[in-house]
Order: structure tokens, then sequence, then C-alpha cells
């Protein structure tokens, strides 16, 4: 699985583990103070925020936890906010079935990738089984 | 474990209600916690209705989402309606662009009009 590029020009404003529970709040918390500072309006930081403690709560459930990377940089001529996730989960083994609404293998309601995917304006998945997942987010301002 | 219960959420018996109001960015056990304690609050005060503030809340994800609507289908199980009251508008937009339905939740803009609407319903039921 190839990872996800980071462009030399985007500047990093923090690589967050996520272990437990409470690293769901805080990153999440992390995520809307970022979108804040960015100066996005309230629907939009909640957007964020909200897609996001949806692919966390992935992380955490599923492949014990894992890291994101939090980047703000031009991407196709965006000023983007870019989450990155990468766990090295079990993968994910039917990508087609989990991007559709309503499919869930975990007990809930099975919305939150294509939920997240929509309320993001860049949303991409790498997985292999056994290795684990990469997500990024991007949100333009 | 004592961390979670330093944080417990307070609920609060008006007549035959119960009041509750979400404060804090609740963690997936809080929110569980906070669930069967309401349960257990219907059960111990025979209370008719629970009104649940998220006025405050910035965000609700489809966990928060399911634990509010499983709360709803459980307490009219023991015969108590939920009112979920206060939702931002900002929160409303994102819970539909997720996808996520909250069925046999009712929702009220503000705890005055949740309580109004628990009114209405106990009054109903008495003249049946």
């Amino acid at each position: 699985m190839q990872a996800f590029e980071y462009d030399s020009d985007w500047t990093e404003l923090g690589v967050y583990p996520v272990k437990t529970e409470n690293d769901i709040v805080r990153v999440r918390q992390m995520a809307r103070q970022y979108a804040k500072n960015f100066r996005m309006g309230i629907v939009e930081q909640t957007r964020i925020t909200t897609a996001v403690s949806e692919l966390l709560r992935n992380m955490y459930q599923y492949a014990n936890g894992g890291e994101v990377t939090i980047n703000q940089g031009y991407v196709e001529e965006h000023n983007a906010l870019i989450f990155t996730f990468e766990d090295q989960g079990p993968g994910i083994e039917n990508l087609d079935l989990a991007m559709s609404d309503g499919y869930t293998s975990g007990g809930g309601m099975g919305y939150g990738l294509p939920g997240a995917k929509r309320l993001v304006d860049s949303f991409e998945i790498r997985t292999e089984t056994n290795t684990g997942t990469l997500i990024r987010l991007m949100k333009w301002k | 474990m004592d961390h979670f219960q330093e944080k417990k959420i307070p609920i609060i018996k008006i007549g035959s209600y119960l009041i509750v109001s979400i404060q804090v960015d609740m963690h997936d056990k809080l929110a569980l916690q906070l669930q069967s304690q309401i349960l257990e609050e219907i059960e111990k005060t025979g209370a008719k209705g629970v009104l649940i503030d998220i006025s405050v809340l910035e965000m609700v994800d489809s966990f928060i989402g399911r634990m509010l609507s499983g709360m709803a289908s459980m307490a009219s199980i023991m015969d108590a309606a939920v009112v979920i009251v206060g939702m931002q508008p900002a929160v409303a937009i994102t819970l539909v662009e997720l996808g996520l339905e909250m069925p046999g939740v009712d929702t009220a803009l503000n705890m005055e009009r949740g309580m109004e609407l628990l009114e209405r319903r106990m009054a109903s039921i008495n003249d049946d």
C-alpha cells in the first residue's frame, strides 16, 4: 500500500496518536480549533469535526488506534485543511461495501465512511488487508 | 474508572419529568453511561418524560446520534417520552448530510417548547 505524499509546501499543524476514547474527543476538538483558526463558518467547522470524529472512531474500534496528521496547504488552488489518518489495522476487506450507505460490520449505523465523505471536499482511501488503512480528508477554505 | 464517575452528567427531576443538560463533549463511554443512567432514573422515579438539552453540543456524530435514538426507543418501552431540545442549526445540517436518521426521536427548539410537547402528550393520554 502506497503512503500518501505530503507536499513540501504544506505546513504541518500537528501529529496526534489515537489510542483511547479520550483521544477521539481531544483530536476532534483540535480539528474544530484548526477549522476555527482557518476562519471557516460554524457549519463547515461542524462538518469537518463530525467527519473527523467518525474516522477516529473507526480507527479506535477496528484498528486498535492509529495516528492523525493535520496539515494546511494549497491543493488544486484551494487553501485546504488536510487530515491524514493512518492505522496498522486489519484493513477493509470490501471497500465498495464499506463505502455504501447502511453497511456496518461493527454494530454502528454504518454511516461512518460514506457519511464522512459527504461532509468534506476531498476524500481518499487506501486499504490493504492485514496491513492497514490510510484515509485523507480535505476541506477547502 | 473513577475518572468517569467524576464527570457524570446530572439528571434533575421536576414533577414527572427528568431534565438532562449535556454540557460536555462526551466520549463514547460517557454517552453510554448517560443512556443507562437515564433509564435507571426513569425506573426509580416513574418519570413520564425526559428532556435532553443538547444546545451546548457542537457536534453529534453517528455514535451520539445512535445513543440518543436508542435511548428514545428504550425509554418508550418503559412508558416515558424523550424530547431532544436545542439542537444547533449546524448540528442539524451535519446530521442530515451524514445520513443519520433518528426515528422515533421527538425534538423541540428549546426547553420550554419541549416541556409543552410533553404536557400536550400527557394531556392526550389522559383524555383517552
